[in-house]
């Protein structure tokens, strides 16, 4: 495998980063059911929605990890775990050294300045009702900081201009706003605390093309100037390549797939990776006599999910042993790991028809 | 592209709404072809005008106190000169329509049965037992599994990707010959499009019949279209065989799409190349070429002068409408295609650097 | 569907004992005419007005009286004695409710059969004058005290007292099975009462209903099919837009069977309502409490009903 001449070589651990360091999340063994009750006095528990289903995976400080997947893998699900928006079922968060699995009150809040998160609709993420100074500033007013008006301001103002906003905008509402200076909002309030963690939930999926790309380099700036760790969920494969260092992807609430970006697009292990790179429609029409192999049914409930292999009841290479015995996550070379029984070869990953980067 | 007749010929389609801020310039005069057989992908992002476009087609803008003008031409005849009840022959029979989220679209409290069943008897004198049989049949072809069953399904009890193909069954019910589809694919999972696309695809072999796709996913329109028409701010300002849009476009706004999608085949270290400045109102669009405040190559009269959609010099069959002399623009997307950036290439293009 | 019906119907159980058991510490705490001495009539004296009070049970501790209350109730269906007649509450309720039934469940036909035209056009037509005079209608209407209504109509179209005497007036009722015409002349004034206030809503009520739904997705889809325009609004748009007013209808209808006291009233018609009415000057508390009994009875029912009836009118509605 070659590497391009001008980036550094790749790392040769999973998980390591060229600026070394414990990792800034870990995460193991989480789990998070939502349960399903039934019953006419007395709610019986009839089974659970098994959103997440025994994650375990690490952020290492400064690096891009992205997770992505189809509906209903639990990634938005991961990423509210990670933030303590939901408690888990089951399993462990890291975070800084700390766990955090089942912090409240007061530790909550502590560890609560150190990650922001960026949500999916710009549109209703914002209240209505503030200014944008008001909005950007609040997360100041919740902890203490900056108490004076007047140094808030000055700091709202400084982030605003970080962020590519006209500072002069400070009394303005949201509604005066487009879509991507909304996001740019967003971000605004989410580094005001300047947290050590920046999980980004879908962050341009609801906006225009033109605009995806404005708010993805300055994501991609601010992270490289602030060193910020990002975790960026996203289900558009091209959009989670560019901006990420390390992909995980999930299915039916597990990691089937994760290592370096570069590796992992280029050489799919796990059937379902391939078969997602499979399906994204390449911007190259000369490429579209390429034959497919495209996946066939709909993902199975996450309340009944399939046994052991979750993948197995769609996959192509899948085998007896594949209903009987889960694979475990496991290094299959070139720093990717994949939880698979039969992972592809290299010519499998072209019969199906992944388009490599060129 | 093919010599004969266009099914689909769009000339000058302007369409204009009154609101309570002001004139809405939806569709500010858009010419473009479909024929037999082939697939027209519209791209444009979200104010281009292209949802709007297709609707008039299909007259479903009329009565909402619109101001339409123009002509379109199917078959020969102009659609928009059609009354009420000579459309609604056209509607789901001719031309049929399909849109971008099959959950909304769908009658919720009607089986997906009944909605096929009805669509057919809409346009065929066939007893109810054997528009019900079609709609079997339809459901088959769009490859649900078990259709029998199915067909008495409501449509929240189908998943996403089943229910686009349902819509889909829908609009074929009475063979059209051009099936327009907005958006097909946005709410849907990317294994699930692709197969959705495939879907269409083979469809359009086995019927015959046209495609107009709208979509704002580049990906999407080089997989399914023959032919691309890219619209902005109301207006086209490109029409071209797909492989010469990608290989060799002309516009400004095109150049500024393809460079700010990430592209799996492209080196991760490359950076996105946005668009500035943000899409335009429509009820105060701006002077002139309506990309000019947000194009790096603008010059000062490109303000004041509406540019008229011409042929590319050497390709007759490709359409921009841009004031940049044709040299110049090939000059341009030679530098930007070797990756420099906008100010880079206006410089190695001899164009001044301040533009206006 | 079944578990939850029976679940349904037990909860209306407990309900209703807490309903009566509510009436029934009302009744006895708030300071309302000692029945006994009603009772008693001329002959106040405490002896006298002290045996009223242990025929009447009403010596007995509160919870005593209430739990043979209950029993009475759930062994023998025994709504106790008119303090005032010493009639059975069970028979004078059941002598009242067809007139009670005839007119509620008349006016709701009248008011459905105005109302919904109405509000489909008014939306349909939205903000031409046909609409804005309908509104405006439905708005006086709405407005309108019923009993004010009742006295107009009554003033302008009674045969006995009215300019143009059209129609019987009030205490003209007569049952369905005497005279079935007479039945019927009789209550079309007050099923015009009754049903102006609440056509108006329920058009109005369509009327928003239906412009909303007009702007849904499956209507485009609907008219991009080739349908008529009838059968979009219609097939499409009011299916839909009935639902919210079907629940509305069945807590109504539930409302006036507890007895439309002023129709009634102005009327003279001899129904629950005004039974009821009567107890309550009479302090008459076991009518009373027969009738509250039977207005939660009716409610929980209409409850009940409604649920059942929006699952089958929404299939995404599912209840375990």
């Amino acid at each position: 495998m070659s590497a391009a001449p001008d980036r550094a070589p790749a790392p040769t651990t999973p998980g390591a980063t060229p600026a070394g360091g414990e990792p800034l999340v870990v995460v193991r063994d989480l789990v998070k059911h939502f349960p399903l009750t039934r019953g006419i006095v007395i709610r019986r528990r009839i089974g659970a929605v098994r959103a997440v289903d025994g994650v375990s995976f690490s952020v290492n400080r400064g690096e891009t990890l992205g997770i992505v997947g189809e509906t209903g893998c639990g990634k938005s699900t991961t990423a509210r775990l990670i933030m303590r928006l939901l408690e888990a079922t089951g399993g462990e968060v890291r975070f800084d050294g700390r766990d955090i699995t089942h912090l409240k009150g007061h530790e909550l809040k502590a560890v609560r300045r150190e990650m922001q998160m960026i949500f999916q609709d710009p549109y209703s993420s914002l209240n209505p009702r503030k200014t944008i100074g008001s909005i950007i500033g609040e997360p100041f007013v919740i902890h203490g900081l900056e108490q004076g008006k007047g140094e808030r301001k000055r700091a709202v103002q400084e982030l605003m201009e970080t962020v590519g906003l006209n500072p002069e905008h400070y009394n303005r509402y949201p509604h005066e706003f487009s879509g991507g200076q909304r996001q740019r909002i967003g971000v605004a309030r989410a580094l005001a605390l300047k947290p050590k963690l920046l999980i980004a939930d879908e962050p341009v999926s609801a906006l225009d093309v033109s605009i995806q790309a404005q708010v993805l380099n300055l994501l991609r700036d601010l992270q490289r100037q602030l060193g910020l760790t990002v975790v960026f969920i996203a289900h558009d494969l091209s959009v989670v390549r560019h901006m990420c260092d390390r992909v995980a992807v999930m299915y039916l609430g597990k990691i089937v797939e994760i290592g370096p970006s570069d590796p992992l697009y280029e050489f799919p292990r796990h059937p379902y990776t391939g078969a997602l790179l499979a399906a994204v429609p390449v911007a190259d029409p000369t490429r579209h006599g390429v034959q497919r192999r495209l996946l066939s049914g709909d993902v199975p409930s996450p309340a009944n999910p399939p046994s052991a292999c979750r993948f197995h009841t769609r996959c192509p290479k899948a085998q007896p042993l594949c209903s009987t015995e889960e694979p475990l996550l496991v290094e299959k070379g070139s720093g990717t790991e994949a939880a698979c029984h039969f992972p592809l070869t290299r010519e499998e990953v072209a019969a199906i028809g992944v388009r490599s980067p060129a | 592209m093919s010599a004969e007749e266009p099914l689909l010929r769009v000339e000058d389609l302007r369409v204009e709404f009154p609101t309570e801020d002001g004139l809405v310039h939806a569709v500010d005069g858009i010419t473009y072809q479909v024929h037999r057989g082939r697939t027209l992908g519209i791209v444009g992002e979200s104010g281009s005008g292209k949802t709007v476009g297709s609707l008039t087609t299909l007259g479903l803008t009329r009565g909402q106190g619109a101001r339409i003008s123009g002509r379109v031409l199917f078959e020969g005849r102009d659609l928009l000169t059609l009354s009420e009840d000579e459309m609604r022959k056209v509607r789901g029979n001719d031309i049929s329509m399909v849109f971008q989220d099959p959950l909304s679209s769908l009658h919720p409290l009607y089986s997906v049965g009944a909605q096929l069943t009805e669509a057919v008897l809409a346009h065929r004198d066939v007893s109810k037992a054997t528009a019900r049989a079609r709609a079997v049949e339809l459901l088959g072809l769009v490859g649900i599994p078990d259709p029998a069953r199915r067909v008495s399904d409501y449509p929240h009890e189908f998943s996403g990707g089943m229910r686009q193909r349902a819509m889909i069954a829908m609009a074929l019910a009475n063979e059209p010959k051009l099936l327009i589809a907005d958006e097909p694919t946005t709410a849907l999972d990317v294994t699930v499009q692709a197969q959705i696309l495939a879907l269409m695809e083979r469809l359009q072999r086995e019927l015959g019949m046209a495609i107009v796709i709208i979509t704002h996913d580049l990906g999407v329109v080089a997989e399914m279209a023959d032919d691309i028409a890219v619209m902005y701010a109301g207006r086209i300002v490109e029409t071209a065989s797909a492989e010469l849009v990608f290989s060799s476009p002309e516009h400004p706004y095109t150049w500024g799409l393809l460079r700010s999608i990430p592209r799996l085949g492209r080196s991760r270290e490359e950076s996105l190349v946005p668009i500035p400045g943000t899409p335009p109102s429509l009820i105060n669009p701006p002077s002139g070429c309506h990309f000019h405040p947000r194009c790096p190559y603008a010059q000062p009269d490109h303000a004041r002068i509406d540019p008229a959609l011409e042929p590319v010099p050497g390709e007759p069959s490709h359409h921009v409408a841009c004031l940049l002399e044709a040299g110049v623009r090939r000059a341009l997307w030679a530098e930007l295609r070797a990756g420099r950036m906008p100010e880079q290439a206006l410089a190695a293009a001899g164009l001044p650097v301040e533009p206006a | 569907m079944t578990r939850y019906i029976i679940r349904r119907l037990l909860l209306g159980v407990v309900l209703l004992v807490v309903v009566s058991a509510l009436t029934f510490v009302i009744f006895r705490i708030l300071p309302t005419a000692d029945p006994a001495k009603l009772r008693a009539g001329r002959l106040q004296n405490p002896k006298v007005i002290a045996a009223i009070r242990h025929d009447l049970g009403l010596d007995k501790s509160l919870i005593t009286q209430f739990w043979l209350y209950m029993k009475g109730i759930f062994l023998h269906f025994d709504l106790g004695y008119s303090y005032y007649s010493t009639a059975p509450v069970k028979s004078l309720i059941a002598d009242r409710l067809p007139a009670t039934l005839s007119l509620t469940l008349g006016a709701t036909v009248v008011w459905l059969l105005a109302g919904i035209p109405i509000g489909i056009v008014s939306a349909i037509k939205r903000r031409t004058l046909l609409d804005r005079v309908a509104m405006g209608g439905a708005l006086i209407f709405v407005s309108a005290p019923v009993y004010w209504l009742g006295l107009i109509l009554l003033y302008l179209f009674a045969s006995d007292i009215g300019r143009f005497p059209l129609l019987p007036g009030a205490n003209s009722y007569v049952g369905l099975t005497s005279d079935p015409l007479k039945w019927l002349t009789s209550l079309i004034l007050p099923w015009l009462v009754l049903a102006a206030t609440n056509a108006a809503i329920y058009a109005r009520l369509l009327r928003g209903s239906l412009i909303e739904t007009m702007e849904e997705d499956y209507i485009r889809t609907a008219r991009a099919k080739g349908l008529t325009e009838r059968r979009v609004v219609l097939r499409h748009g009011v299916r839909s837009a009935i639902n919210p007013i079907m629940t509305i209808l069945g807590l109504d209808i539930g409302v006036l069977l507890g007895g439309a006291v002023l129709t009634e009233t102005v009327f003279d018609i001899p129904g629950i309502g005004r039974l009821n009415y009567d107890a309550i000057t009479h302090s008459d508390f076991p009518i009373v409490q027969g009738t509250v009994l039977l207005a939660a009875l009716f409610i929980i029912l209409a409850n009940i009903v409604v649920d059942i009836v929006y699952a089958y009118l929404d299939p995404r509605v599912r209840y375990s």
